[in-house]
């Protein structure tokens, strides 16, 4: 058993492929943990950050600088009385919010946090993960329809209509970048290393191109990698129903939207399927464009000494974390009052600096590396998420279309045209 | 990797594929009918990836679940559902059912029965890592000439619903 677990740590391919079936078992659950930590930390960043963009302090009265609301928000959300509306469709009401969080957390089975560190990968890798990212619009319609109410009516109409319109430029993004991994451009642009002939949609294939042409695809043939990317970016925002295409749950129009009807667990499962869907989709395009595991300039900073150099980073990271811990620990005024709380965020702080520790030893090190350059870039969308809820004013539903259907598509499939003639010339 | 209990999983996508498809046209309320639907082509999907064609499955969901469905949902919810559930929900066309329906039943058993000398025991298989690459060879280089002509067609059919649709162009 120890012998089997051992063995598995020199292979070389991902659990799924290497049948190991423990393995994607334990995968499975590690994902999911994260993605629901992850989540409770956007919770509390999201929070932190608009009210700093907007010269307000934010939730500081639960816990240090308000650490602890994400779970007090959670508890209040599970005591909540849960409430289904008399006219509702009780089955499909039910049914709804599942079918949301399934979704959003099956897409992850594909998505390549490292060369092995994914649950599996397949050869329809980003099809699957556009397939089962464009299901969880059936939940949204399900829970408005279900509702028997006007304003989730007319939120799940909205979500459905922006989703199918933003999908198509979404999709002429993603082939433009599957395109780029089959030409490697040698031609006009001249640049790149060598590059398998044969396409391929596999998510690992895809960051494996990108590391054998040594360029990022959101870089290559410049500057239609970059437009793709963009588009891309665009119509991701506007797949997860975020600001500034918040629409589905515009509050000065329709309440909450779809959700309007839902209260304490479910709808805390729908605030968690959005996250997750939010990290997924930013994982697509890290995958795609950003070289997904791939360390900053891998081949012009190559080399050994190099490698060890990057290789500090995420010790470094989790220092500089337990670092201003202890600083805001150290600031914090001298009364009595604050007593609890300052030992809380102190151990907080040490926690964070012997995380960093562990990371230091070089098994860890090496293990580590490819999902924290991962997580650090999605993190990177994560906070651009933020930053267009604390910009941008919310788009008016006739201007959305007019973004889809008469910009963003014709330009995506320019863009796609013009990589092809790019990629031959 | 070998495919592991895969006669468990085929009776099971099967059983869910039927008993949803009854669903379908049993329930009396459309919104349902297409939920069930959504249920019927998914697992149509995973018996696509049982027969080693992982890129049509993928393309099952987006299109089928992920595109047309959400349609259906999204007219379906802009007409009056209480009213058509009040409407007689049969017309009285039993006798051309039948008779369409012994016919296709007809078809299976012969299908059935003769089948075994028609189609080979075992069918051959494509590799099943280079699918997409295979499907697109297909496409767009063996037979390019039919695929054009069936998307000229469709963009004819684009078209025609357009000009239906709207009065004035």
């Amino acid at each position: 058993m120890l012998q089997n677990f051992l063995n598995y740590l020199n292979q070389n391919v991902t659990p799924g492929q290497a049948g190991a079936y423990i393995w994607v078992v334990i995968y499975i659950l590690i994902i999911f943990a994260a993605v629901s930590v992850a989540v409770i930390a956007m919770n509390w960043l999201e929070r932190k950050i608009l009210a700093h963009m907007q010269v307000r302090l934010g939730p500081m009265r639960v816990g240090p600088h308000g650490l602890l609301q994400p779970f007090a928000d959670a508890l209040k959300l599970l005591l909540k009385e849960d409430i289904i509306p008399t006219g509702a469709d009780k089955l499909v009401f039910w049914m709804a919010p599942v079918v949301v969080v399934l979704t959003a957390f099956t897409t992850y089975i594909v998505i390549p946090f490292g060369p092995t560190h994914a649950v599996t990968d397949m050869n329809i890798g980003i099809l699957f993960m556009l397939g089962v990212a464009s299901l969880g619009t059936l939940g949204i319609i399900m829970a408005g329809w279900a509702s028997n109410s006007h304003y989730p009516l007319l939120g799940s109409l909205r979500s459905s209509a922006q989703m199918v319109s933003y999908e198509v430029a979404m999709g002429m993004a993603v082939v433009s970048a599957v395109l780029m991994t089959s030409l490697t451009g040698l031609g006009v642009y001249g640049i790149g290393g060598t590059g398998d002939t044969l396409g391929t949609l596999s998510m690992i294939e895809i960051v494996r191109a990108q590391m054998n042409q040594h360029v990022w695809f959101a870089f290559k043939f410049f500057p239609l990698g970059l437009l793709a990317f963009g588009i891309f970016a665009i119509a991701m925002v506007a797949e997860t129903n975020r600001a500034p295409f918040d629409l589905p749950e515009a509050e000065s129009e329709l309440t909450a939207g779809f959700h309007t009807e839902y209260s304490g667990f479910r709808w805390s499962l729908f605030f968690l399927a959005e996250y997750a869907a939010m990290i997924a989709v930013s994982s697509i395009a890290v995958t795609l464009w950003l070289g997904g595991w791939l360390r900053p300039f891998p081949h012009w900073l190559g080399g050994d000494t190099w490698d060890t150099a990057f290789s500090f980073f995420p010790a470094l990271t989790f220092f500089v974390l337990a670092g201003l811990t202890l600083r805001t620990t150290m600031r914090m005024p001298k009364h009595p009052y604050f007593k609890i709380q300052k030992t809380g965020l102190g151990v907080f702080g040490l926690l964070l600096g012997a995380i960093g520790l562990v990371l230091l030893a070089p098994p860890v090190r090496d293990r580590i590396q490819d999902i924290y350059w991962f997580t650090i870039k999605v993190a990177g969308f994560m906070y651009m998420y933020i930053w267009y809820r604390g910009t941008f004013p919310r788009y008016r539903f006739d201007q959305l279309m007019k973004l889809g259907w008469k910009f963003m598509i014709p330009a995506g499939i320019g863009v796609l045209i013009a990589t092809a003639l790019a990629g031959v010339l | 990797m070998n495919p592991v209990a895969t006669p468990y999983f085929f009776y099971g996508l099967a059983a869910v594929a039927v008993l949803s498809a009854i669903a379908v046209i049993m329930r009396r309320n459309p919104v349902h009918s297409a939920i069930a639907l959504i249920f019927t082509l998914l697992s149509l999907a995973g018996l696509y990836l049982m027969l080693y064609a992982p890129f049509v499955a993928g393309v099952q969901i987006i299109l089928y679940v992920g595109g047309i469905v959400v349609l259906f949902l999204f007219v379906i919810m802009l007409i009056n559902i209480d009213s058509m559930q009040r409407e007689y929900q049969f017309n009285k066309q039993w006798l051309v059912a039948l008779l369409a329906a012994a016919g296709l039943g007809v078809l299976f058993v012969a299908v059935y029965v003769k089948g075994q000398a028609i189609f080979p025991q075992h069918a051959i298989r494509f590799v099943e890592e280079k699918n997409t690459q295979q499907v697109g060879k297909m496409l767009y280089v063996d037979y390019l000439l039919p695929f054009e002509i069936a998307s000229l067609l469709l963009l004819v059919a684009i078209v025609g619903a357009v000009v239906m649709a709207k009065k004035r162009i």
